[in-house]
Order: C-alpha cells, then sequence, then structure tokens
C-alpha cells in the first residue's frame, strides 16, 4: 500500500522520504549478550513514530545509543546533518535530540518551575561569568518562565510549580519531565514509555499534546507498550525484537504483520494486537 | 568552677579567626556537596594548598601578599583540575576516594624531608606573615572586649577573616542563586537528566570544584596567618572530618549554615573544654586529666557527626526537604 512516509515499500530498515534521523549498523554488546543489532534505521521527519517491541528487545539501549548516554560496539548516525557517534550526550541535546528516561528522572529537590526553567538551553546566567550580572540574564529568565508556565498549564501541572518536584505523584513526574524536555523547543522529543504510570484521565490529554507537538514541527519517537495509543496518536511503527528491527509501516499494516505477532506476542498469535491486553502479552513472552 | 571565663572563651570562639578560617573551608564544601553533590572527602588538601602556596610565595619567591594570595589560589584550582579530571567523569563515590587519598598523599609531600628547602620539611613554615600584617591600620597595643583582650594583630586577623566569611558568603548567595546555581543542584540531583538537557555536567563540576577549593584555600591562608606558622600535620583527615562536622551541622545546602554552623561547633567545642576541665579540677571526673580533656572534645566532634546525620541530616538551617545526606 502506498504511503507518504517511506520510499517504496515499508520494510524493516527501508529509506524514508525525508529522515531526520539515519542511523547504520549500531550494534551494542553486553558481554555476550547483543542488545541492539539495528543495520539500518531511518526516524521520518515531522512525524510520529512509535517504537515498540517486547521487553528487553533493545528499545531504551537503543535510545540510549541515540543521545549519547552509551557506546554502541559499532555504528554511526546522523542526526539531521550531524554525525553524532561519538558526540557527548549534553550535545547531542544541544543539537535539538532530547529524550526522556524509561525511569523518570525529576530533579526531587528542584521546584518543579525550576525544573522547567532547567530545560531552557539559551539562558545567559548558565555560564559562570554572566551569572553575576543578573542584568545580563534577568530578562531571559523572565521569558523562559512565562514559557515554563505556559507549559506547566497544558500538562496540568500549573498547580504544583512552587512545589518540589519530589511531592509529585510517579505519573505527574512523567508528565513533569516530558514537559520539561519541551523548554527548548526540540527537533526530535524521543519519550521512553511515557505513559507508564500516568493517571489514566490524563493519558487523552497527553496524546494530544503529543499530536500538538506533530503539528508545531516537532519530531516525535516514542516507546509504548499501550497498542491502541500506538494506533491512535502514530503515523508509524518500528518494531524490536532481540535487538533488530523486525518490521516497520504504517500502525494499521504493521499490527497485522505476522512477523510482528510472532515476535511481539507468542502465544497469542491469533488475535489482533489491537485487542489484546498487554498485560497478558507480556506473560506471554 | 570558673563560669565566667568558660564563657567568655565560648564567646571569643564565635569570631575566633580559626572558626572564620573552618567556616570558610565549610562554605567551599558546601559548593562542592551541598550544591553540587560533589563528595569531596579531601577539604584539607584544598586548605592546605591555599596556606603553602601562600608561605611558599612569600618565602621562597619574595613575593609580597597579594601575589601570594594569588598563588595559593592557583595551587589549590590545580589541584582541583588535576584531581577533576580523570575522576569526575566517574560516579560519586570515585571521588570520595579519591580525594581523601590525594589529601593524604599532599599531606605526605609536604612533609617529607625531599622537599624541606620549600616545604620545611616536617616542621613546616613559619614567619610568612610580615606583608600581611604590613598593612594592620591598628595602632600598637591591647584592646578588651568584654573580658577578653586582644592584641592589635589579633584584631586584624578577625577583620579579615570575617570579611572573607562576608564575601564568601555574598559571592555563593548571588552564585547559587542564579541560572548557574540552578545548574548545579540539577547536577547534584541527577546528572543524567542534567545532561539529557544539554547541560556540560563535566565543566560545572569542574567550576564547582574550582571555587570551592579557592574558597577553603582562602580558609587555609587564614588558618596558618594567625600564628604564621604551617605544619604539615595540621592538614590531616580531621581537619577534613571538622569541615563536614561544621557544614552538616550548619545545612549542606545552604550559605548561612555553614557560618553559624562554625559559630556554634567552636562555641561549644570551647564549651565543653571548659566545663571538663572545670569538672577535671574539682576532682569530678577521677578517670580524665586535663591534658586528655582536648582529646575527649574529638571524642565529642565524631558523635555530633554521627547524630547529625542519623536524626538530622539537613542541619541546622537545611530545608527540611532540600538536601540529605545522599551524595
Ligand atoms: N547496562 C546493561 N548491562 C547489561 N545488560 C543490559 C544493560 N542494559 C540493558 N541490558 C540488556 O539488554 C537488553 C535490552 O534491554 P532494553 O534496551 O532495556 O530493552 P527494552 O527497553 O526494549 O525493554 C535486555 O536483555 C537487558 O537485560
Ligand atoms: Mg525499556
Amino acid at each position: 500500500m502506498a504511503n507518504q512516509i517511506s520510499v517504496g515499500e515499508p520494510a524493516p530498515g527501508c529509506k524514508k522520504v525525508d529522515p531526520i534521523l539515519v542511523a547504520k549498523n549500531v550494534t551494542r554488546q553486553f558481554g555476550g549478550l547483543t542488545a541492539v543489532n539495528v543495520e539500518h534505521l531511518e526516524i521520518p521527519r515531522g512525524q510520529i513514530t512509535a517504537l515498540i517491541g517486547p521487553n528487553g528487545a533493545g528499545k531504551t539501549t537503543m535510545f540510549n545509543l541515540l543521545t549519547g548516554f552509551d557506546k554502541p560496539n559499532t555504528g554511526e548516525w546522523v542526526f539531521n546533518g550531524h554525525n553524532l557517534a561519538g558526540v557527548p550526550s549534553y550535545k547531542v541535546a544541544r543539537l535539538g535530540m532530547i529524550r526522556t528516561f524509561q525511569l523518570t528522572k525529576a530533579l526531587s529537590l528542584l521546584t518543579v518551575l525550576d525544573n522547567m526553567r532547567l530545560g531552557d538551553q539559551k539562558n545567559p546566567g548558565e555560564s559562570f561569568l554572566a551569572s553575576f550580572v543578573r542584568p545580563l540574564w534577568k530578562s531571559h529568565e523572565k521569558k523562559i518562565t512565562a514559557k515554563a508556565d505556559e507549559l506547566l498549564k497544558r500538562f496540568k501541572l500549573d498547580a504544583k510549580r512552587e512545589d518540589y518536584a519530589a511531592a509529585l505523584s510517579g505519573g505527574q513526574r512523567k508528565l513533569l519531565e516530558m514537559a520539561r524536555a519541551l523548554m527548548s523547543d526540540p527537533k526530535l522529543v524521543m519519550l521512553d514509555e511515557p505513559m507508564a504510570g500516568v493517571n489514566p484521565a490524563l493519558t487523552q490529554s497527553l496524546l494530544e499534546h503529543i499530536k500538538g507537538l506533530k503539528d508545531s514541527g516537532t519530531t516525535v519517537l516514542f516507546v509504548e507498550h499501550d497498542m491502541h495509543m500506538v494506533r491512535h496518536i502514530s503515523d508509524w511503527v518500528i518494531v524490536m525484537a532481540e535487538g533488530k528491527v523486525v518490521a516497520e509501516g504504517p500502525p494499521a499494516e504493521v499490527m497485522k504483520n505476522p512477523a510482528v505477532i510472532d515476535a511481539y506476542l507468542g502465544a497469542h498469535a491469533n488475535s489482533d494486537l489491537g485487542d489484546v491486553n498487554i498485560d497478558d502479552a507480556k506473560e506471554g513472552i | 568552677m570558673d563560669w565566667l571565663n568558660i564563657l567568655n572563651l565560648t564567646g571569643g570562639e564565635l569570631i575566633g579567626a580559626y572558626t572564620a578560617a573552618y567556616v570558610l573551608c565549610a562554605l567551599g564544601l558546601a559548593m562542592h556537596f551541598g550544591f553540587t553533590g560533589l563528595l569531596n572527602f579531601g577539604q584539607a588538601a584544598f586548605a592546605a594548598l591555599g596556606a603553602y602556596g601562600y608561605a611558599i610565595a612569600t618565602l621562597t619567591f619574595g613575593w609580597n601578599m597579594w601575589g601570594s594570595v594569588a598563588f595559593g589560589l592557583i595551587c589549590s584550582a590545580a589541584f582541583a583540575v588535576v584531581l577533576g579530571i580523570p575522576t569526575l567523569r566517574l560516579r560519586a563515590d570515585y571521588l570520595a576516594i579519591v580525594t581523601i587519598a590525594a589529601a593524604q598523599a599532599l599531606r605526605f609531600a609536604f612533609a617529607t624531608s625531599a622537599y624541606d628547602k620549600v616545604t620545611g620539611g616536617a616542621n613546616g613554615l613559619s614567619q610568612f606573615g610580615e606583608d600581611f600584617y604590613s598593612y594592620n591600620p591598628i595602632p600598637e597595643g591591647r584592646y578588651p572586649l568584654g573580658a577578653l583582650d586582644f592584641s592589635e594583630k589579633e584584631i586584624w586577623i578577625r577583620i579579615v577573616g570575617w570579611s572573607l566569611v562576608a564575601i564568601a558568603a555574598v559571592v555563593m548567595l548571588v552564585l547559587t542563586r542564579s541560572p548557574w546555581g540552578r545548574v548545579l543542584k540539577g547536577i547534584r540531583e541527577d546528572e543524567d537528566a542534567a545532561r539529557a538537557l544539554g547541560k556540560n555536567v563535566f565543566a560545572y563540576k569542574i567550576q564547582s570544584l574550582v571555587i570551592g577549593g579557592s574558597i577553603a584555600s582562602l580558609g587555609g591562608m587564614l588558618f596558618v596567618m594567625s600564628s604564621q606558622t604551617n605544619q604539615p600535620q595540621t592538614w590531616g583527615t580531621n581537619f577534613t572530618f571538622m569541615i563536614w562536622t561544621v557544614l552538616l551541622l550548619g545545612g549542606a545546602a545552604t550559605i548561612l549554615g555553614p557560618i553559624v554552623g562554625g559559630m556554634t561547633f567552636f562555641a561549644l567545642l570551647m564549651f565543653t573544654q571548659g566545663i571538663l576541665e572545670g569538672l577535671v579540677n574539682m576532682g569530678w571526673l577521677p578517670f580524665l586529666d586535663i591534658a586528655q580533656v582536648g582529646q575527649i572534645r574529638f571524642l565529642l566532634v565524631g558523635l555530633v557527626l554521627m547524630l547529625l546525620v542519623i536524626f538530622r541530616p539537613q542541619g541546622i538551617f537545611g530545608n527540611k526537604k532540600e538536601l540529605q545526606f545522599n551524595g
């Protein structure tokens, strides 16, 4: 079936019309275990891409490698024209590729607002000498505070702005981490299980935020186990199993792909993916 | 028991030059540990480098006070960089091990006879304060303050010491309330999160180590300036742990904490010494003699440090929620 995202038919590692990230031959071994072994992977620009796969498939490790938090055994990847292999994680972030963590990293003993302000990358007051000269950063600080307040409102955290992040619930911390990641207007946000632990009442609005990101031109790559969510918001789905990309394509097609059902579900091979309770599915793996 | 004398001596500690020196070292450590989360167990080395740097620049190079201060600062900054480059990329505990080892090694290097033409070996250095005291505007004489009585030099060193404390406190206040300080706190909370937000964690840690070390090196200079003697055994591990006690007593992630913590600590130390000595003299503590009282005090220091970490990790001034002893 034709689509606007891939060049030709969707297939594992297929080329994209307009990729923002291209990875080649990325491998990572932990002792004898090959956690990631990706021959070719392209992430389409301006789209919402879901990265799915059973636990231990290597999704988080792939995130760590791409963002410079871990070093691959082999491989190179280009983000938005920048060769990123060997580039330290903070520089990756400065290039506009911001990730969140599967295990939330809220800065507990900073206020929610300070967490947000820290997400900004252009604050002149963050340099040592300039920090002494308030006029150099006061107006910028004001600007990012306004921006932070706006985001906090969107994520329904505005009532908590003065609280320590430690006082937030697990789901709220996930939200805070995501909101904080948006402070720098990233080109690509990589969300590792953004919905895990988030209050179901909030997931719907969170989905809308993610869609909103796309509308504002941000590329989104996210790891998620909830198939309904994957179906609902993603334009493209990449499936990993045992470190490899085993399938990719538009969500409706991928969910029907026998390779996916096989990798993902094992015992549930006969049921449609969208209908499977993911907790049951995990037990089957 | 001579209560008036005990109270006077206790009050004297509140404004003592040694107290100010320890407070400076503790302020530096607050920068390292309280605001950046760096576990530095070698603060004595930074102070020692200030003291030796100053003394060597004066005695060996013949430099004046300003040059000697600058040299002391440069020595401690260089030490921070040399220690920091290999360790700050590693986990927090590595810095703790390396600083404690490096501080010991440095002390032995200062004490060894191999370089005694410069360092004075085991005897250390003395009589390097002439230029410092030449700036003293206070005329020679004795100046009573309550029941205490100070020489013009004793007053001068106290004025300079507490002015340095005030300046360091203001600088730290400005720094820690700036966006720069916010990044440090972010690193303290989770350095990977800070990296993910584009902060050059390593550079910030080095800056923090250098600045906190520089403040401590001023403390070291002050410490040796009152008696104009600098001996290697001063800079042992117990010096570092006194600083930790002062810091944790007041509150690690505060500015006022190390200041009031230092004053409280040394006043208490003097107060207990006075009481213990009084009790010994009255024959109430037959198992102690006067010479042992000085050592018993330090046993109490260890006890206080332990109790603090267990029962009030945030210190006197620490916000209940901010900063626990969590490295
Ligand atoms: N630091 C590590 N050391 C050893 N093995 C690891 C490490 N990180 C991940 N692994 C292993 O690599 C595999 C992939 O893990 P991960 O990337 O976390 O999977 P996913 O996020 O897809 O669930 C798993 O088998 C995991 O046990
Ligand atoms: Mg994972």
